[in-house]
């Protein structure tokens, strides 16, 4: 079954709490690399049967109208993955 | 819905008869928590509390609607985001947006989907400290014009309970001004900003005044006994919360004269 993979994230203006956490528990297990980190979404909507053009933007408005909320985030990827 | 009397009979404080006939609805979704706290809280205003169900598709003849505060489907994916979606949102939306102008008030999760159903502007995040936050907490109420806040004075100052963990307001800077030149901004927390929120916002409303959110929590101070007076020493009344019930009642009859 092919999957339609949309990711969102916190837009960039937006402080991530959340990525602020984890930032800060990263160098108590050693890593010390990262200086920030921000955590978004990843969706896997499965579609039965093949993914038309028609299936995509289907997935591409609900990516915009309830799987992220244009007012705290972007959606940066819609693509289809197959199984 | 049944409210059990917890501490004792609801008897309307407000005891206008002509208030008795007015109905608010109090809206439940699976997940909602406050929502008996609510409808007693219509009560001891003196109006007649409507159980609403979110899978109902009709308003049925309330004359203002209260989405009370909780975890609304868990909270899953945004708090509020499912919620937004559900039946009888779309009714409260038609109906807030009609010249009717219907009043609804949002409380902490109910402000949620009111941001998202675009009924109010912004959105919540994560409080900034990262903490669920429960406290007494004072606010200024900002714009004494709204459906809701008609018997407050102006820059008057309430205490009422506040608990939440996704409590940050946030707008972009466009957004913010604007509900600062409009009188948006209905209320403001005052000495201490719980979450983060941009410029100390607690609760705004929409352009007509007759969609009010917020995050603290008014209809747990309506009560003499059983509200923040006698904690934290911080001031205020155990009934701070009960003019948002009283004003939308005298809203409705003053229009209905």
């Amino acid at each position: 079954m092919p999957r339609i993979v949309v990711d969102v994230m916190p837009k960039p203006e937006i402080l991530d709490p959340q990525g602020k956490a984890i930032v800060g528990a990263l160098p108590r297990l050693g890593f010390t690399s990262f200086s920030s980190v921000r955590q978004g979404k990843r969706f896997e909507l499965t579609v039965d049967g093949e993914v038309t053009d028609a299936i995509l933007a289907q997935a591409r408005e609900a990516a915009e109208t309830l799987l992220s909320n244009p007012v705290i985030e972007d959606v940066v990827n819609v693509e289809v993955v197959e199984a | 819905m049944t409210e059990l009397p917890l501490i004792g009979e609801a008897v309307a404080v407000a005891a206008n008869p002509s208030l008795a006939g007015a109905k608010i609805g109090v809206v439940t979704f699976p997940g909602t928590l406050d929502d008996r706290d609510a409808a007693r809280a219509v009560r001891l205003a003196g109006a007649t509390p409507v159980a609403l169900w979110h899978a109902d598709t009709t308003l049925g003849d309330v004359d203002a609607v209260v989405i009370p505060g909780g975890f609304s489907y868990g909270d899953y994916l945004r708090a509020g985001a499912i919620a937004r979606f559900a039946p009888l949102m779309s009714k409260i939306i038609d109906a807030a947006t009609s010249d009717a102008k219907l009043p609804v008030l949002g409380i902490c999760n109910g402000f949620q989907i009111l941001t998202e159903s675009h009924l109010l502007p912004g959105s919540m995040i994560k409080n900034d400290h990262l903490k669920f936050m429960c406290r007494d907490q004072v606010l200024r109420v900002e714009n004494n014009s709204t459906a809701w806040t008609g018997d407050y004075a102006a820059g008057q100052e309430i205490t009422v309970p506040l608990k939440n963990q996704d409590g940050q307001y946030i707008a972009d800077e466009k957004t913010l001004d604007a509900l600062e030149a409009e009188g948006r901004v209905v209320f403001r927390y005052v000495g201490f900003n719980p979450n983060g929120s941009r410029r100390d916002i607690a609760g705004i409303s929409n352009a007509a005044g007759n969609v009010v959110g917020l995050m603290p929590h008014p209809e747990h101070a309506v009560e003499v006994g059983y509200g923040p007076e006698s904690l934290d020493g911080i001031g205020g009344s155990d009934t701070d919360g009960l003019g948002f019930f009283t004003s939308v009642l005298n809203k409705i009859v003053g229009d209905n004269k």
